[in-house]
């Protein structure tokens, strides 16, 4: 394991994130506030209560999922297809490091600063709603996973993208209507029949009921699916890096 | 001295089905500089982006330090520094950072020291706190140079160095390129530029085509295919070389000068001769002087041969 070129990796992207503060931190945390005061106060005050927990407490734990998701995308995909862009990858590509030591930099950082934006919006969360964690150690186990799993696929995405525009789509089109969609901001209960048969497709479902589940003790599916399906995702995610890796899909001539 | 850099049948066929490299033989000893001579696409860059694991031979080996460039990568490129042809740097980085971010990626544990000791030899430590988007174009290649070298390589590539330089910053790299050999680092640099070559090398290779058409000792090539020409100054203008002189290859140079061209392999110059018959057709000279020709000649005519 070549330890020097995996810390240097994760330091160069972690000191990115500090000097870009505002843009890294701030602005997630702004954005949950907003959501906390439409969403929470707004439309909570006419839904009152979702199986016994305020709607404000409720959407937490969706929340977090939302800004978490995209900010392990965004970190993941833009910190390797940066390099790729400006040219430096070269350095990546000629140095004595395995592809494996590239994704633990990358994917490190990445799944770090998410998860570091998760605890500020939960802490942020304190302030607007009463909140107590049931299973501390789960709900942590899940943000971590869905850090990990998500940074992989920001990683794989970075690689693949060929331009800008690319690099925002699947974040744009598919992540951010999954997670609306993966009952953020209800419980899926409270859909009809036919739709709730249908959302049991959107793989972002399972993380939030978890993750919920982990806050409330409330669940839309078991929890034993929740945690199935994080690790698949995770191992397709591996998988498909294993790939690119071996192939030099879009690294190596 | 020791084999450094072995290549050995190294072939690349992009996907496109161009062949860039049609079975390159290199080898390269420690401590020397090796210019690889070439016009623009004849493979310098593929060449050097297969030896340092930025792209992936069709065929062949490579080794570097005795360990193969592909199953022992890591011992191969951690003896490797790289200097591309592009100016690739992170801009909003300062020199310190990215130059300790290079050494990092090459398994070095950090040492600020070693790189502050880099930088001065680059004419670079006072600038090593600014960012990377207020340096000068010459600048920049400097901090390139500088996250090559900070690993402390055996070996560094200089991928056209002096691409898109300014003659005063060329004799900079120039002078750079000493000091680096002093302190014992093999360098193999690319170029399009004859004078580079002969300036900075030891040893000249011509590549065309994908394919290295010699490797050899810079002044041994300049000698080996070197065509001499003697001028020789007459001190009345003519107008046609004199029949008696007719089987000598001269030509005429300028309204007094006529112009000799021989070979300095051949067995005889015939200059002797020549000179004898000159006086005997009653020609008075006014000065000699030779030329010897250059790389730019010797390049032009190898190419040539090679496509004839």
């Amino acid at each position: 394991m070549n330890w020097n070129a995996i810390t240097a990796i994760y330091r160069f992207e972690m000191a990115r994130t500090f000097r870009t503060l505002v843009q890294s931190i701030i602005s997630p945390v702004l954005s949950t506030s907003l959501y906390f005061i439409v969403f929470g106060a707004a439309i909570g005050s006419r839904i009152e209560q979702v199986e016994g927990v305020s709607y404000g407490a409720f959407i937490v734990p969706g929340l977090i999922m939302l800004t978490v998701l995209t900010q392990s995308i965004a970190n993941a995909s833009f910190g390797i297809y940066f390099p790729k862009f400006i040219g430096t990858i070269y350095e990546h590509l000629s140095a004595p490091i395995s592809f494996y030591e590239i994704v633990i930099g990358y994917v490190g950082a990445a799944a770090t600063k998410a998860f570091l934006i998760g605890m500020i919006i939960l802490a942020t969360a304190h302030f607007f709603v009463d909140l107590t964690i049931e299973h501390p150690v789960w709900m942590m186990a899940f943000l971590v996973l869905t850090c990990i799993s998500f940074a992989l696929l920001g990683f794989i995405l970075g690689i693949w993208a060929q331009n800008f525009e690319q690099l925002q789509l699947v974040p744009m089109l598919v992540v951010t209507p999954l997670v609306f969609l993966g009952g953020s901001f209800y419980s899926i209960s409270m859909l009809p029949p036919v739709w709730q048969t249908i959302t049991l497709f959107n793989p972002v479902v399972y993380l939030i009921s978890g993750f919920r589940w982990a806050f409330f003790g409330m669940a839309d599916v078991s929890l034993g699916w929740s945690v199935l399906a994080i690790l698949s995702f995770m191992a397709a995610c591996l998988l498909t890096i294993r790939w690119i890796f071996r192939s030099g899909y879009r690294l190596r001539s | 001295m020791a084999t450094i850099l072995n290549v050995k049948g190294v072939t690349k066929t992009y996907d496109g089905g161009h062949e860039a490299l049609k079975g390159v033989d290199l080898e390269i000893e420690e401590g020397e500089i090796l210019a690889l001579l070439g016009p623009n696409g004849a493979g310098k860059t593929t060449l050097i982006s297969i030896i340092c694991g930025i792209a992936t031979a069709s065929s062949g080996q490579i080794t570097v330090g005795g360990h193969d460039h592909v199953t022992q990568y890591r011992a191969a490129r951690e003896m490797i520094g790289l200097v591309p042809q592009e100016i690739n740097l992170e801009p909003f980085e300062t020199v310190m950072n990215t130059v300790r971010f290079s050494r990092g990626l090459f398994g070095r544990p950090r040492n600020d020291a070693r790189i502050e000791e880099i930088l001065k030899l680059l004419s670079l430590h006072d600038k090593k706190d600014n960012r990377i988007m207020t340096l000068s174009g010459g600048m920049k290649r400097r901090v390139l140079i500088a996250k090559a070298l900070c690993h402390d390589p055996k070996i560094l590539f200089l991928d056209e160095p002096t691409a898109g330089v300014d003659v005063e910053l060329r004799k900079d790299m120039w002078d750079i390129v000493a000091k680096l050999k002093e302190t014992g680092v093999t360098i193999i640099l690319t170029t399009h530029y004859i004078e580079e070559a002969e300036a900075m090398a030891d040893r000249i290779g011509v590549i065309s085509n994908g394919e290295i058409l010699l490797v050899e000792d810079k002044a041994a090539l300049i000698k080996r295919l070197g065509q001499k020409e003697l001028l020789i100054e007459l001190d009345h203008p003519i107008d046609a070389i004199p029949e008696s002189l007719s089987h000598h290859a001269l030509t005429i140079g300028g309204v007094q000068e006529l112009v000799y061209a021989y070979d300095v392999q051949g067995d005889s110059t015939g200059i002797t001769g020549l000179l004898a018959d000159l006086r005997a057709a009653g020609l008075h000279l006014a000065d000699l002087s030779t030329r010897q020709s250059s790389l730019e000649d010797i390049f032009v005519d190898l190419v040539k041969e090679k496509t004839a």
